[in-house]
């Protein structure tokens, strides 16, 4: 019952549409790829997905662009002794046959100096670029500023 | 109360960044072998700070005494943190259903400079409306921060600033004194019956 309503509640906050997108590009996947709506273009927005690496040997997404903004990296929040902070993270291993998450609360993409405000809806292209696998552009879906993710559980499962 | 230069070792270290930090409400100051007891969140009767919601209401500790009262500890620019915690917080509220409308919910800014009044109550309008945000000079969040035994800081960043903050939401009990902590990010499936211990 609980997790019927907790369903109920992300499907009134994320759209199933773009956000589910899967881009593949040699070993690499990339998919889930969103962002949250921000109040004005002065705060940073927020930049998540899911990157799988079915190849042999490890990689690293070392670097993160976009036109919504011009001054986007990668971070990484992290708790210590309940001190919440978020260190820039040079590069973000995704080692052979694994898949590494940018979601709340862990890796995110950081996007300071905004173009214009994010609003619920809109999307934007970011290339993510790995240390052997180059670059990967995807597009990034816009939901709420109270989304946790997109829902794409609904094929397959 | 007078403000203390301090790094917290390990923590925002990769940036390399400057760090400094802003009142860390005498927290640092204590010895950290001593008893934990004496590092709980103090009861609202014995605290003391003067902050303002974005209504523009004082809101006082004793206030809270009367019914039972969650509060973090936040600041609106963070675009990963601060919304995750308010839209867990959304979410237990949501599933406590009318048993929430007896709580006080509130968030204290860490970073006044920019979270007026006005910035909070345009952001918070984007989550539960029983949620509170409140801000004032930095000497009053620090005082509110030192009862709590929260600690945050100001780190200088990429020619702007971030805060590091304690990331925990406090409960207490309807009688004003300390209930638990909700864990940053903790499972719903924890958060909610801590939520409704301490609502009693
Ligand atoms: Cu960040």
């Amino acid at each position: 019952m609980k997790i019927t309503v907790f369903t109920a509640l992300i499907l009134t906050l994320a759209s199933p549409t773009l956000a589910c997108e899967t881009v593949t590009s040699g070993e690499m996947t990339i998919e889930n790829a969103w962002s949250r709506a921000t109040i004005g273009a002065n705060r940073p927005a927020v930049f998540y997905v899911a990157i799988t690496n079915a190849g042999s040997s490890g990689d690293a997404l070392i670097g993160i662009a976009t036109p919504a903004a011009s001054m986007p990296m990668l971070h990484q929040t992290v708790v210590t002794e309940d001190i919440a902070s978020m260190p820039h993270a040079m590069s973000i291993p995704i080692a052979a046959g694994q898949s590494v998450q940018l979601a709340p609360g862990g890796y995110h993409g950081m996007l300071m100096g905004l173009t214009e405000a994010l609003k619920v809806g809109d999307n934007f292209p970011m290339t993510l670029t790995f240390q052997n696998a180059g670059d990967i552009t995807i597009n990034v879906e816009v939901l709420s500023i109270r989304a946790e993710g997109p829902d794409c559980e609904s094929d397959g499962q | 109360m007078r403000i203390r230069r301090a790094v917290i070792l390990g923590i925002g270290g990769v940036a390399g960044a400057a760090a400094f930090a802003l009142g860390l409400g005498g927290w640092r100051t204590r010895n950290r072998s001593q008893s934990g007891a004496d590092l709980l969140p103090l009861p609202f009767a014995d605290m003391s700070f003067s902050l303002t919601d974005q209504r523009g209401n004082m809101v006082r500790p004793e206030d809270w005494i009367g019914r039972p009262t969650m509060v973090f500890f936040g600041f609106t620019w963070c675009p990963d943190v601060c919304p995750t915690t308010l839209s867990d917080i959304s979410g237990w509220l949501e599933e406590l259903g009318t048993d929430a409308d007896r709580l006080n919910v509130a968030m204290i800014t860490v970073d006044p400079e920019r979270d007026t009044t006005e910035v909070l109550g345009d952001y918070l309008s984007h989550f539960d409306p029983r949620i509170i945000g409140l801000t004032g000079t930095l000497e009053e969040i620090e005082r509110a921060a030192s009862g709590f035994r929260a600690r945050f800081e100001k780190l200088a960043r990429d020619d702007d600033y971030t805060m590091n903050h304690t990331a925990g939401v406090f409960l207490f009990r309807s009688d004003g004194g300390f209930a638990s902590i909700i864990d940053y990010h903790e499972d719903r499936r924890f958060a909610v019956p801590k939520i409704r211990r301490a609502i009693g």
